[in-house]
């Protein structure tokens, strides 16, 4: 039958082709296909039908169809799939093992490690990508073109995303200048403010601390190259600095302090307020890198005195490569812009903003603002279940203070483990011992050892990262597997099978080498 | 009690919105944002369960229907629920993507290691079905 019906249309184009006249013979001609195609309804004979409607392809039930078979496959569990041919279904195939044994070993997991590492960044929020993507692909306008209509649209958008990340902080829209991240924004505000007062006269001290970010204590080092002084604060055993040794560090020549919000390895939290107070009694100007807090913690750059405010959206599940300052401008803070250009950003930061990050940022912001105390409620249930699993294995130790501290930020040291072997053993995890900037040095951390830890315990530290996303399965999971994990890293030790013994380490003399 | 549910009433579209983010929710790839969408309907909803005030029930509503706008294709209305609402800035709203849950199908990863995959629950005891690939050791 199917070899019959082409042969006979083929034959029915040839007479159609050699006389055209002839065309009306075809519809004369019935029984051809009568045999030949057994036309289903029967009442039509052309070859083909040719309706307008077979010509034209319906766009909306074509992506629909389209749509509708893509999800049947993306829903589709490996386990639930039979792969062609060879009748096993899609969990024995991803184990090439398990096709071998027949079955006999299934894989049920997936591979893709947990993240846990919310400090150094986190995941982009689809609300966020949402607000993003029509400034991605039509709204493309330049936000500084002032002369049509495409350049109005992007501005608007621009400064709503302003204003979400000012109520974010309580700031004023106009106090806010967008910048690449928060690097760019510390360098911008610590090196800005100094270098504008050296100008003027006297002043040429700044204060900083040492469990800062390398980026401040970066800055300060090339200001100290600069000719300032610079005074590198110690921090208690807690990580906070004492607020009468800051009080003493402050001379009458001091610029500016510069004190983080929350650490970005310990997650403690500095005393802000008490430091924005003391600031704007000494007529000290202060900054604070915001990085880790905002978003995660209320913040209010009035009540807390605050003159100067590093931020940046990968850190609150907005997009990389976007951050912003905060500049205070009653009473006015002066800075001398780093880079200079088209006078955008009330000339403190110029160049062409992108759109798509800065409304990302205030969507981000403003989705932090609204879920704060959702988010700050699970964050903390999920760090007390994670820290109560974590110190209940023998010679653990959280560092930091434990009172004032942020809970999405859990930095626990593990006695007689090398943290970096114990992160090679966690590779089902993403996890980090330090800042994601060091993380590529063996070197124990800066900010540990800020802290009176000795080198060993700096080493054994690991930092766990906990937001928005996070799952109470996933924090089970990690529970289990750091402590199978750092037992048998343990039983390896030598230095463990002495403590069980009961041997002091550090009585120890270790022959030299 | 059934009986007594009129399409227009509240508590209806209530519970039909919720279904739908519900199901919206599961058609994301990405393990974390699946999860936190279920978990995020179902806590918002229990927050609210009680909450007798009509005008506050409608705004609730239109904050539960910009959310699966936002998840969703296209804003097929669950059923009950007019949207009248004006688009709050004209050709912006018109332009929101709405369709996240698709593009997190179009960059489809492999499956964390905590999502159990045929049982759903972690493996590796006796008798149980194991790890092929190891991750801590290679």
């Amino acid at each position: 039958m199917s070899n019959i019906t082409p042969s006979a249309a083929r034959l029915a184009l040839r007479t159609c082709s050699r006389r055209p006249s002839a065309c009306s013979a075809l519809r004369a001609r019935p029984q051809i296909f009568a045999t030949a195609g057994q036309c289903a309804s029967g009442r039509r004979t052309y070859v083909s039908k040719t309706e307008s409607h077979q010509a034209t392809v319906n766009v909306e039930t074509a992506i629909k169809a389209d749509q509708k078979a893509f999800l049947n496959q993306t829903g589709l569990q490996p386990g639930n799939a039979q792969m062609p041919t060879t009748g096993m279904s899609g969990d024995a195939m991803m184990s090439p093992t398990a096709g071998i044994l027949k079955q006999a070993t299934i894989m049920d997991e997936g591979a893709r490690p947990i993240y846990l590492d919310m400090q150094a960044t986190t995941p982009m929020d689809p609300r966020v990508l949402d607000a993003m993507l029509p400034f991605m692909t039509g709204l493309y306008g330049n936000p500084h073109s002032r002369t049509h209509a495409y350049g109005w649209e992007t501005d608007k958008a621009v400064e709503q995303a302003r204003k979400h990340v000012a109520d974010l902080i309580g700031a004023d829209p106009k106090e806010i200048i967008f910048t690449s991240g928060a690097t760019e924004s510390n360098n911008m505000s610590i090196k800005g403010v100094a270098r504008f007062f050296k100008r003027s006269g006297k002043k040429n001290h700044v204060i900083t601390c040492q469990t800062e970010h390398k980026c401040v204590l970066d800055s300060c080092r090339h200001l100290q190259d600069e000719g300032f002084e610079v005074t590198y604060l110690p921090v208690k055993s807690d990580g906070l600095i004492d607020m009468k040794e800051l009080e003493e560090a402050i001379r009458p020549e001091t610029i500016l302090v510069s004190i983080m919000a929350v650490n970005n390895e310990i997650g403690v939290v500095q005393p802000i307020e008490e430091i924005g107070q003391l600031c704007r009694k000494k007529k000290v100007f202060y900054h604070t890198d915001g990085a880790q807090a905002a978003g995660k913690i209320p913040m209010d750059v009035n009540k807390m005195n605050i003159d100067l405010m590093s931020l940046t959206a990968h850190k609150i599940y907005g997009p990389m490569g976007i951050g912003a300052c905060y500049v205070r401008r009653r009473p006015r803070v002066r800075l001398d812009p780093i880079i200079s250009g088209g006078g955008q950003e009330r000339g403190l930061r110029s160049g062409t903003l992108a759109p798509p990050l800065v409304i990302g940022f205030g969507e981000a912001a403003r989705i932090a603002m609204e879920e704060m105390p959702y988010d700050t409620k699970r964050i903390k249930m999920l760090s007390d279940r994670l820290l109560n699993g974590l110190l209940a294995l023998d010679h653990t130790s959280q560092n930091g203070a434990a009172d004032r501290h942020y809970p999405g930020c859990v930095n626990v040291s593990f006695a007689y483990v090398e943290g970096e072997s114990l992160l090679m053993a966690l590779k089902d995890i993403a996890l980090s011992s330090g800042s994601a900037c060091t993380s590529a040095s063996l070197e124990p951390s800066y900010v540990l050892r800020a802290l009176g830890n000795s080198d060993e315990s700096a080493h054994s530290s690991i930092r766990f990262g906990i937001g928005r996303f996070t799952t109470e399965e996933e924090i089970d999971y990690v529970l289990k597997a750091v402590s199978e994990r750092v037992t048998f890293l343990r039983e390896l030790s030598p230095l463990w099978e002495m403590v069980q013994e009961g041997i002091d380490l550090k009585s120890i003399e270790w022959a030299q080498h | 009690m059934a009986l007594s549910l009129s399409k227009g009433d509240a508590s209806f579209q209530a519970r039909s919105l919720y279904r739908s983010l519900l199901r919206q929710a599961n058609q994301f790839a990405a393990y974390n944002f699946r999860e936190y969408a279920r978990r995020r309907t179902r806590d918002a909803f229990r927050e609210h369960h009680n909450e007798s005030d009509d005008r506050a029930v409608q705004e609730l509503l239109q904050k539960g229907l910009k959310e699966l706008q936002v998840l969703k294709v296209r804003p097929n209305t669950p059923r009950g629920i007019e949207t009248d609402r004006p688009p709050e800035d004209g050709k912006l709203a018109d332009n929101r993507g709405q369709r996240q849950t698709v593009i997190s199908q179009f960059f489809q990863l492999e499956r964390l290691v905590v999502e159990g995959g045929k049982t759903g629950k972690q493996t590796g005891e006796e008798g149980d079905i194991v790890r092929q690939k190891d991750q801590g050791w290679d």
